[in-house]
């Protein structure tokens, strides 16, 4: 394997996980409110608010229904208002953190109905508020789950980024598609393929451990 | 300490409503305990819902001590519930946190600071017995040790009331037993008003003062365990009083006569007494008898006899051992829940 192919390789990975962390973590940012949001709006929640609820339900399921790839172009104006452009890594994040936020509120969401409601009951009944429930019980009770759930999105949020290169986002993406596909260099495609598949696995693996690790449900 | 004025709570289901507490009035005093019991969907686990609000009542007040908890404000709310504490049948703890964190969380969340939390959390783990247990998780304790740091939680606050829902149907009746004397300590010792839910009248027994039936969201009788024990009065009380296993000798033909002995001599061989001065033969057809420090307590059924003199003789005999029994004759049961 020649030099300069290796480059390359490195500076895609070193993309690739600049997007993917970033992305993650943004639709992290924005995903665990609205998670929590819809789930203590929802039935039998602490704030039960069915307007709201509804409303915020409806935004994440029309962002959840639309292909990425559709989104991808569809959103390209809001992508260059925000970052200035729309080729590279950077602007790749704008999509990205689009689709990935609604699906990680989903998922924020069934973490948190995982929570045993006894213990939100007990909650209430020692006097917390609303916050020190969300805060203090909710998310600490769900947090194993939710470290789970947010091994499954990094995998998500890395496929769609690779899907980002077929319109200028970098990355092992953007290299599978120049060399692999329009410059029929199928050896390179492969290597990417297998750099995917070796990065999903790393992080799937090394969640599961911390997760293990974390969770004080299993201890014996 | 705890009044319910006229409390109904109506669920609306798809099926239509539910009524699951209908017009309850209820008071209970302050330094008792006071068991609520009746069978599973009586309507129990609602009312001492509504003793925190956790369920707000349709209708009726509810009042701790001089607070109108129905008037209430969220906050006013908030700040009773720390006087009120409450333990559950599952127990729900939190299972992330181990338990001297369990037990500082209601601390926590009142703004006491982490040292003064730490250290009234291990008082409270002396009380409960669990000093060793401090760093251990929910997950690594058994349902009794569960069940003590729930207590101990509940107390952290230095509560006025405790409410138990439950809280002892999860457990071996051994480890029950260790739990209702922990209650019963705690009571005494700290003076905590208790709430006792419960479908089992030998944990009505075991620590209660005063105890109220219900069926169906309705308070069918209260009043002292004693008097319910020995005299039931509503169907659902002569149920609950019957010794659990009487159920299968519940046949349309069959009449007994039930023995209530409450606190006499464990001692005193009563039953083969009466066999001998009414030279009689006796068959028991069921009994539920506990020997709690060398008293006497439960019951014991026996076939009533046909001669109304032989009838006579055995209670007159039992009267003057001061045992109080009593003729019942039991109609068919196809399910007593």
């Amino acid at each position: 394997m020649d030099e300069k192919l290796i480059e390359l390789l490195v500076g895609g990975i070193g993309e690739t996980f600049y997007m993917v962390v970033v992305s993650t973590l943004a639709a992290y940012i924005i995903g665990i409110p609205l998670g929590v949001l819809v789930y203590v709006t929802g039935d039998g929640g602490i704030r039960e608010n069915k307007p709201v609820n509804m409303i915020f339900s409806l935004i994440i399921n029309i962002v959840r229904s639309v292909p990425f790839l559709i989104l991808l172009v569809a959103i390209l104006p809001f992508t260059r208002f925000v970052v200035g452009t729309t080729i590279g890594s950077t602007a790749s994040i704008v999509p990205l953190v689009v689709a990935a936020a609604p699906f990680v509120a989903r998922m924020v969401e069934s973490s948190l109905k995982e929570v045993d409601l006894g213990v939100i009951e007990a909650a209430k009944a020692m006097g917390s508020t609303d916050w020190q429930i969300i805060w203090k019980v909710l998310l600490p009770e769900a947090r194993p789950s939710l470290l789970l759930g947010m091994t499954i999105a990094f995998a998500t949020i890395l496929g769609y980024s690779a899907m980002a290169g077929f319109v200028g986002g970098g990355g092992l993406g953007a290299i599978a598609v120049n060399y692999g596909y329009y410059r029929y260099q199928t050896g390179v495609m492969m290597i990417t393929v297998a750099l995917l598949v070796l990065i999903v696995q790393i992080f799937q693996e090394g969640g599961i451990k911390l997760v293990n690790r974390i969770d004080r449900r299993m201890k014996s | 300490m705890i009044r319910l004025e006229n409390v109904t709570k109506i669920f609306q289901t798809k099926e239509g409503a539910v009524t699951a507490a209908d017009h309850v009035n209820l008071e209970i005093k302050d330094g008792e305990i006071f068991g609520i019991i009746g069978f599973s969907g009586a309507g129990k686990s609602t009312l001492v819902r509504c003793l925190n609000l956790l369920e707000r009542p349709s209708e009726g007040e509810v009042w701790f001590g001089d607070l109108n908890l129905t008037k209430a404000s969220e906050k006013e709310l908030r700040e009773a519930r720390r006087s009120i504490g409450m333990i559950f049948q599952q127990f729900n703890l939190l299972s992330q946190r181990n338990v001297i964190d369990n037990i500082c969380y209601p601390l926590e969340i009142a703004g006491v600071d982490k040292k003064n939390a730490r250290n009234k959390a291990r008082e409270l783990l002396d009380i409960v017995d669990l000093r060793d247990k401090e760093k251990a998780y929910p997950a690594q304790l058994s349902g009794g040790q569960k069940q003590r740091v729930a207590i101990a939680r509940a107390l952290a606050t230095d509560p006025k009331v405790l409410l138990c829902d439950e809280a002892t149907s999860a457990l071996d009746p051994l480890t029950t037993r260790n739990i209702l004397e922990l209650l019963k300590d705690i009571n005494k010792k700290l003076g905590v008003t208790i709430v006792i839910i419960t479908h089992e009248m030998r944990v009505v027994e075991q620590i209660c003062d005063r105890v109220a039936v219900m069926s169906e969201g309705v308070v069918e009788e209260s009043g002292t365990v004693g008097e319910i024990f020995r005299n039931p009065r509503s169907d659902t009380a002569r149920k609950l009083v019957m010794p659990e296993q009487s159920s299968d000798v519940r046949t349309p033909t069959k009449d007994f006569i039930r023995i209530v002995f409450d606190g006499q001599s464990s001692y005193e061989p009563v039953m083969s007494q009466l066999v001998l001065s009414t030279n009689m033969e006796l068959s028991i057809l069921g009994a539920s008898t506990e020997d709690i420090g060398g008293a006497a307590y439960g019951q014991l059924l026996i076939e009533k006899p046909d001669d109304e003199e032989k009838l006579r003789q055995i209670q007159e005999f039992l009267k003057s051992k001061g045992v109080h029994a009593e003729a019942v004759s039991i109609k068919k049961e196809s399910d007593n829940g």
